[in-house]
């Protein structure tokens, strides 16, 4: 935009500085906790370029808790919620698209309530339901009520609805069944939506936390936020070093994967045409 | 699933005149069937539980040697009655005033930053974006360092001004907003992410045409780029209004809802009587007042966006 | 909503996945074992969980035939809404730790059963009275003892000695009553030349939960804030307000403590910064503030007005009513085990925690543990004069109400009578039915 007109070299100077003041501001807790995890806990709150750096806040985190478990944990719950939005969410997002059948507008109106309605709100409900069926302290558990994600269906119902109908009559030409056409045309073509929808869902089940503990209870279904957990609410008080290098751990596979893999995270967002 | 009529059926209304009956039959059954998996558990974790909701509001608290009974509106009278929760409404009202338009705004602001050919906006967008695929739990913990009285990282600043310290967390009229600059901190670099996707969308000899024109950057913003991002801000709206009545993760960590209630939020309030208090009958009626206000708010901005999609 | 009606349901579905052979994990083998899940909370750092861990397996390879499955559940907070979650459900543990004052709370649900009950031989009853009555006051009520001590602290006051130096006072002698608090905390407090503190001769935090360091402050005056029923609080007693006044006038007449609430999470960070000279923390602070104090430190006794005075905190061992007596007994033999001299001489060194009974000081590990680290042995001497933590039937309603209190008045949005009045006419209306 700043090849718009009357470029004046002043405002742009100034409007480059004032962006790089925001950035700074919204990295400082971010360059905070690096610096923290990585030095001894009395620089925690004093900053010396000659402090010494040291992995032993991330050796103290790692046996505090059995973080190697709650990792395995996560990565199954995240798999499973994903892949099981991707399921539900096409097919749903498919009939809403390209089918008009009966109750379609109450049943994409009564889809939408979850949207505002999360699962978060609905705990002590849901924890009925789960042990009606049996399946308490499971990573089934954790993931039930997110499969079926109204923000999923949305978005990929509006991204069907952009696939030209000639394209499907083509592949109806061709013989193929509506989930053969659905298989074909439209799931290639929503791919970059797959993959902006797939970035959301990770990171924010990487990082859901009350539910996770509320249904589960054993170390080998909890998920790692669960596990850090245990550095808040200490009767010890606030160790930053720990709290930190605790962070990083448990983030560390979002943090490098987004750091590597943003550009094409934000282009996948671009192409997706979310607005 | 091979069959001749089936492409007519999903052709819509400009098939009208040839449908069939068993055509459309056919439609309504494969509209279903795709839908009801994700219908299923919709119903099971959405609809069923929020309905459990309200019809637990009527109803006491089951305690050991007395079980539930009937007590028409006891707990909403309660309700009423409880300054907690009135204090708990305003909170949510200035913690949804102090966020919302403050993440909206700063996140179209970085949008259009990094949109645009700012040097190292690739920096810019990593700075801006990273702390939303961080954990509220850490992060609140880690901002509790910044707000700590004397040493903390705002009070050093403070301090080279010769400013005195100052006890954020721990004073009534301040804590709310410490939790505000967390949340807006934390949200605005997701929300950009929405305009910068529909940014690009807005094809550059728009922009072109305008300078050519001479209009100004801020005219051609206000005139054009801002009314075409209109469903985008919708949308982020609708998104942010839901959040500030959803998230209570920093609230446990950073104050527990002190001093005195100044912190508390309606989500907040409803996990203390839930499962501090185990009063779940009361906070049955406080979810359905909750309930409420989120049906309210985000379903009519729903559908002021989905109609704004559909006639774009 | 009717139980027996959900308890149907449940057993329906339970009942299917049975026939479809799906519940076949579910169900616990038949064998001659017998299994206790037992959940921990953990309120101190360091690696409990493998301690706890640990414990379980030297427990099983010492009793074959008997396994305890530790299940971390959180925090205190976490631990109490799960089981009573569960409770419902169906699905609760039959040995947990749960904090101390939630015994009405379990009770009224009825939760657990008395350890009066499933202790059967005399050795088991001398094992009972084994403990410190400090600590045995949270455990008890109506003639029952409920809870077995475990992992329980008495908040002390730390000082550190350089500054005490600097300020010319004795870095060995501690303030010993409150005029000497203030005196001390007057000379402690600095300024710089604009007026700004740049050093508070204490602080005594105020977040969260006020009321536990607060009952020192009225235990000092010569009150115990509840009745042993649970049932009636009086935090509207004269004795109470001055309390609170006295706290309030740290801040804001002597200028000696921070203004407004001051957190509890941050203050040993404070101590260490040096930016407060004197604190009020839970022993369970010990260990934390001994390995990162860059200074010499005191650790005493909290300061005594009428009379010395403070509070007991932290979990109990419960037993739950859903178990079988074979469950029981097992819970029983765990709990003596854990509560073993050396052990839980081992367990306070450990954890920070104050070991529960007098036996365990009496260990050679403890004593040479104690001859490193005097300041362990405060918490210990405070005990005599430690009373039972606010405990009352809706507990967790009734200390909200008490904490909103409190922290009005010490922000200032309310004075102290008014502040304490209000609380007492809420807990009054809360506790009333239970007065029956």
């Amino acid at each position: 935009m700043s090849a718009l007109a009357r470029p004046s070299i002043i405002g742009d100077a100034l409007e480059t500085a004032g962006a790089w003041l925001l950035a700074l501001v919204w990295a400082l807790p971010i360059l905070y906790a690096f610096w923290t995890a990585f030095h001894p806990g009395e620089f925690a709150t004093r900053f010396s370029l000659l402090a010494p750096w040291t992995l032993e806040n991330f050796a103290n985190a790692w046996n505090a808790a059995p973080f190697a478990r709650y990792f395995l944990n996560t990565v199954v719950l995240v798999t499973m919620i994903l892949a099981g939005q991707l399921v539900l969410c096409t097919l749903a997002a498919y009939a809403f698209a390209r089918f008009t059948f009966v109750g379609h507008n109450v049943a994409f109106a009564l889809v939408l309530v979850q949207l505002m309605i999360m699962p978060d709100v609905l705990i002590v409900e849901n924890y009925r339901t789960m042990r009606l069926l049996g399946v308490l302290d499971t990573t089934l558990a954790m993931a039930l009520p997110y499969m079926a994600s109204a923000f999923g269906i949305f978005l990929l119902r509006q991204t069907f609805k952009t696939v030209p109908r000639e394209l499907d009559e083509a592949a109806r030409v061709e013989g193929c069944g509506p989930l053969q056409t659905l298989w074909k045309v439209y799931v290639p073509l929503a791919k970059p939506v797959y993959i902006a929808f797939g970035l959301v869902s990770v990171s924010y089940h990487w990082n859901n936390f009350l539910w996770p503990l509320i249904v589960t209870n054993s170390v080998s279904t909890r998920p790692l936020t669960v596990g850090l957990a245990v550095f808040s609410g200490s009767d010890q008080g606030i160790d930053w070093s720990i709290i930190t290098a605790a962070t990083f751990l448990s983030v560390a596979p979002l943090l490098v994967a987004f750091l590597l893999f943003q550009r094409q995270f934000v282009q996948s967002f671009m192409q997706a045409g979310i607005k | 699933m091979r069959s001749k009529g089936w492409g007519v059926l999903i052709a819509g209304p400009r098939a009208g005149a040839r449908v069939t009956r068993s055509a459309r039959n056919m439609a309504h059954l494969y509209g279903w069937l795709l839908l009801l998996p994700a219908a299923a558990l919709l119903a099971l974790f959405t609809h069923y539980p929020a309905l459990g909701t309200i019809y637990h509001s009527f109803y006491s608290t089951p305690r050991a040697n007395r079980p539930s009974v009937y007590v028409g509106l006891d707990n909403y009278q309660s309700m009423v009655e409880d300054p907690v929760f009135w204090q708990a409404v305003t909170n949510n009202l200035i913690f949804c005033i102090g966020t919302i338009p403050a993440s909206i705004a700063l996140a179209l602001l970085m949008a259009v930053w990094v949109n645009g050919k700012i040097r190292g906006r690739g920096l810019l967008r990593t700075a801006f974006f990273t702390p939303t695929i961080l954990p509220m739990i850490a992060v609140a913990n880690i901002w509790m360092f910044f707000y700590t009285p004397d040493y903390g990282l705002i009070d050093q600043i403070r301090g080279l001004f010769g400013l005195p310290g100052f006890n954020w967390l721990g004073t009534r009229n301040t804590a709310l907003w410490c939790l505000i600059v967390v949340t807006v901190w934390k949200e605005a670099g997701f929300f950009m992410i929405f305009y910068l996707a529909a940014l690009q969308q807005i094809p550059p000899d728009l922009s072109e045409a305008a300078a050519i024109e001479g209009s100004s950057r801020w005219y051609f913003f206000r005139r054009v780029t801002f009314p075409l991002l209109m469903p985008t801000t919708l949308f982020v709206l609708v998104n942010a209004v839901i959040n500030s009545f959803r998230m209570v993760d920093h609230v446990v960590v950073m104050t527990r809802g002190g001093p005195d209630n100044a912190t508390s939020l309606l989500l907040f309030h409803i996990y203390e009587v839930g499962f501090k208090f185990w009063d779940v009958g009361y906070a049955a009626a406080l979810t359905v007042v909750l309930l409420a206000v989120l049906a309210l708010v985000a379903l009519g901005q729903f559908f002021a966006l989905d109609r704004r999609i559909h006639y774009r | 909503m009717s139980k027996s009606w959900t308890t149907k349901l449940a057993t329906a579905a339970l009942a299917a996945a049975l026939s479809t052979g799906l519940g076949g994990v579910a169900i616990a083998p038949a064998a001659a074992q017998t299994e206790v899940s037992f959940y921990y909370p953990i309120a101190v750092g360091g690696p409990v969980t493998k301690i706890i861990d640990q414990m379980a397996a030297d427990f099983e390879k010492e009793n074959p035939g008997l396994k305890v499955k530790p299940i971390y559940s959180g925090s205190y907070q976490d631990t109490i809404t799960k089981v009573l979650t569960a409770l419902k459900g169906g699905d609760a543990p039959q040995l947990s730790v749960i904090l101390a004052v939630d015994i009405f709370t379990l009770i009224d649900e009825d939760a657990i059963v008395a350890i009066d009950d499933i202790v059967k031989t005399d050795e088991d009853r001398a094992w009972l009275k084994s403990f410190y009555p400090g600590f045995m006051e949270n455990s008890q009520t109506g003639g029952k003892t409920w809870g077995v001590p475990f992992q329980r602290s008495t908040p002390v006051l730390y000082w550190n000695k350089e500054l005490f130096k600097e300020a010319g006072l004795d870095p060995e002698k501690p303030p010993r009553n409150w005029a000497e608090q203030i005196e001390f905390a007057k000379k402690l407090t600095k300024r710089d030349a604009s007026g700004n503190t740049t050093q508070w001769g204490i602080q005594i935090p105020s977040s969260g939960f006020p009321y536990w360091l607060f009952q020192g402050f009225t235990t000092q005056n010569g009150l115990r804030i509840m009745n042993t029923a649970g049932t009636q609080t009086y935090f509207d007693d004269p004795r109470v307000i001055e309390a609170l006044q006295y706290w309030i006038d740290l801040s804001s007449v002597h200028k000696v403590h921070p203004p407004g609430i001051t957190e509890w999470g941050t203050t040993p960070r404070d101590f260490m910064e040096r930016k407060i000279a004197m604190m009020w923390q839970t022993t369970g602070n010990l260990t934390n503030v001994r390995n990162n104090a860059k200074f010499p430190f005191g650790v005493g006794m909290l300061p005594a007005n009428k009379t010395p005075g403070a509070p007991t905190g932290g979990g109990n061992f419960y037993v739950f009513k859903k178990s079988t007596p074979a469950q029981q007994e097992a819970s029983l033999k765990f709990m003596k085990w854990v509560t073993q001299p050396a052990r839980a001489a081992q367990w306070s060194i450990d954890t920070g925690y104050v070991a529960v009974t007098p036996a365990a000081w009496e260990t050679d590990v403890m004593k040479k543990y104690v001859a490193e680290f005097p300041a362990a042995l405060v918490a210990r001497d405070q005990l005599q004069h430690a009373v039972a933590e606010l405990s009352t039937h809706d507990n967790q309603r009734v200390t909200k109400v008490f904490n909103d209190g409190l922290q009005a008045a010490l922000t200032g949005a309310k004075p102290a009578e008014q502040a304490m009045k209000d609380a007492q006419r809420e807990a009054d209306r809360i506790l009333r039915p239970y007065r029956r």
